[in-house]
């Protein structure tokens, strides 16, 4: 299995985005995936920055995936997407279905993103049609579900398939800012509050349980997925690659402890505890069984 | 000549759906009674019999009948989705409403003739993602979810041939759907594979010396003083706290109005609105397809000077959501 960053859900400064992939750059990851994904608003790094990030990546002998915005509502936002796909020195990752048709039209291969919504073969297979050689499962979907997904006859073989295994769940996307709304602002005039948040504003249960998070117009868990003490289950389920979703500190050693259990140096039943010290939240994995998305259990 | 503003009303059962025909709907929707529509609860939807009776109740006066088949077809249960598809073609059904690309292309291979709409579960918010839909399934009409603004949807109007239709009024996603997972996060369903958010059997309700506290499988979703009305348990429409603050930090308990909006809707040439609540009660349905058939004429006969009426407001109000209505996504400053 390999080892893939996904994209950045947060908004940082430009410095702190930069400093992060200038470090990410030395980490034993595969793949890095770049570029916002959330809101159209954050600006602080525009497409040629993102495209430099990528050249200097490569030369870093990473391989590089373009991510596109997930919720498209405006013109300006299919004008950035169009440049995105034509750019074409790099693999994009669609995360919506206008973005498969720009991808399908051009002939370029695709990763097909967790909001695609890929939950039957069928659907997966039309996917593989279009261009897409490597898929990520609905962030919902359990372990004997992908299983059955990959065991399909529609499904190519040759199908990469990358599990969302580390980091705080990408739950909902809403045309509303919950970050501006907490701050009694409008989203049009938000004053990119995002940018106090590095991890999100955590929203707790009026009896004091974290329960989500809120990243501008996306609402995240609170807990942090992390399926790294089932990592020989994931071998077994015939995962190709695990995305680990960026956080403010201690990534890097996230990423260590992911590659240490990849190349056999520490035990999965270590695991938690090595993690523990390094997560913004406690742990989770109920989806990844099938049940209710913030269970968890240790094994 | 194309649709413009039908008026597309919810049938949860026999009787609603009576009730939309008798009210004036151009057409009703409808699910079976299992999890391959977005209302999958207890008590509702239509078995082989209703469903027959139904279509002959609805076509003999003119009026459409959809059928929602708009969760996610998973692979375990992939022929319960197809059966699905194939009753609806043999029963003489106006229409399917479908939100998984690989149950289109089920349809379209088998039952050629069938008329395709996309649901709203689709997350289809671009003219770019809806073209897709349009040439590789051949859908005739798309349910655009709940987040474009007015401007926004114009723009999709202006870059499709599919048939645009809107939410109207009802209960409202703050949520792109088909894109909210909250429900599964806190209870294992959601509404793509179970057809259900925050479904009945993971709600309890507690009187406690705080208050009446409502809860989704254990979790806390908001309190009530004794001088509050509980509503229910709908994750995104809880109190919560955010750094120090209790608040309705999604949104609050509030359903989807946008009948002012109804002559800019007819100018964009919107080919239908749709009425949320197969949930709701057959007296729900009469009344609030009253209400826009009539409104829906009024804005047909004088654009210009079309003012909702405050009496139809107030009817609306009183069944909506803890009576309050907002315009929503429609209004960019909801946002």
């Amino acid at each position: 299995m390999k080892l893939s960053l996904g994209p950045l859900l947060y908004y940082w400064s430009r410095e702190d985005t930069l400093a992060f992939y200038e470090e990410a750059a030395g980490w034993p990851v595969d793949s890095l995936y770049l570029g916002e994904t959330v809101c159209s608003r954050r600006h602080l790094l525009r497409l040629p920055d993102w495209l430099d990030l990528a050249e200097k990546l490569t030369a870093a002998g990473k391989e590089v995936v373009l991510s596109t915005q997930t919720l498209i509502e405006s013109e300006s936002d299919l004008k950035a997407l169009r440049k995105m796909v034509a750019d074409g020195r790099f693999l994009v990752e669609a995360n919506e279905w206008g973005a498969v048709r720009l991808l399908a039209e051009k002939g370029a291969p695709f990763v097909a993103g967790p909001t695609l919504n890929a939950y039957n073969p069928d659907t997966l297979a039309i996917l593989a049609e279009s261009g897409a050689k490597r898929w990520v499962p609905p962030v919902e979907m359990p372990r004997e579900m992908v299983k059955a997904m990959l065991a399909a006859t529609a499904v190519p073989e040759s199908m990469e398939t990358e599990l969302f295994a580390y980091g705080r769940l990408p739950l909902a996307f809403s045309a509303r800012c919950f970050t501006a709304r907490h701050y009694n602002l409008q989203k049009d005039d938000c004053q990119f509050r995002c940018l106090d948040h590095p991890d999100g504003l955590t929203m707790r249960t009026r009896e004091g349980d974290d329960f989500l998070t809120l990243n501008g117009i996306q609402t995240q868990s609170a807990k942090v997925m992390s399926l790294a003490h089932r990592i020989d289950e994931l071998h077994t389920a015939g995962i190709d690659l695990l995305r680990l979703s960026p956080q403010s500190r201690h990534m890097g050693r996230v990423v260590e402890v992911f590659r240490a259990l990849l190349a056999g140096d520490i035990a999965a039943s270590a695991a938690p505890e090595k993690l523990d010290k390094l997560m913004p939240g406690q742990p989770c994995d109920g989806y990844w069984l099938g049940e209710a998305g913030m269970a968890y259990h240790p094994m | 000549m194309p649709a413009l503003l039908e008026l597309i009303c919810p049938a949860g059962s026999l009787p609603a759906l009576k009730a939309a025909v008798d009210n004036g709907a151009n057409g009703v929707y409808l699910g079976l009674k299992d999890n391959t529509n977005a209302r999958n609860f207890a008590g509702l939807n239509f078995d082989a019999k209703s469903l027959a009776v139904g279509i002959r109740y609805a076509h003999d006066k003119g009026v459409k009948v959809l059928m929602a088949l708009n969760t996610y077809p998973q692979p375990a249960t992939l022929p319960r989705w197809h059966q699905a598809v194939d009753i609806a073609a043999t029963t003489g059904l106006d229409a399917i409403i479908l939100a998984d690309p690989g149950l289109m292309a089920y349809a379209r291979k088998t039952h050629p003739n069938l008329r395709l709409h996309l649901s709203v579960q689709g997350s289809a918010t671009s003219y770019e993602a809806v073209n897709f839909y349009r040439e590789r399934f051949g859908i005739q009409r798309a349910v655009l979810p709940r987040v474009l603004s007015l401007p926004q949807v114009e723009n999709v109007v202006n870059n499709t041939d599919v048939e645009i239709e809107l939410f109207g009024f009802g209960g409202l996603c703050v949520m792109v759907e088909g894109r909210c997972l909250l429900s599964s996060y806190a209870c294992g369903d959601s509404p793509n594979t179970f057809g259900a958010c925050s479904p009945g059997h993971a709600v309890r309700w507690q009187q406690t010396p705080k208050g009446m506290e409502t809860r989704l499988n254990g979790v806390l979703i908001d309190r009530y003083a004794d001088n509050e009305k509980a509503g229910y348990p709908t994750l995104c429409k809880g109190r919560f706290d955010v750094q120090g603050e209790t608040y309705y930090a999604l949104e609050e308990p509030t359903s989807l109005n946008s009948m002012e909006m109804l002559p800019e809707m007819a100018r964009l040439g919107i080919a239908a609105i749709k009425i949320e609540g197969r949930q709701r009660s057959p007296a729900y349905v009469a009344q609030v397809t009253q209400v826009w058939r009539a409104a829906i004429d009024a804005v047909k006969k004088a654009p210009q000077t079309f003012k909702p009426n405050p009496a139809w407001m107030a009817q609306l109000n009183k069944v909506s959501e803890g009576s309050m209505s907002t315009l929503g996504a429609y209004y960019r400053p909801w946002k």
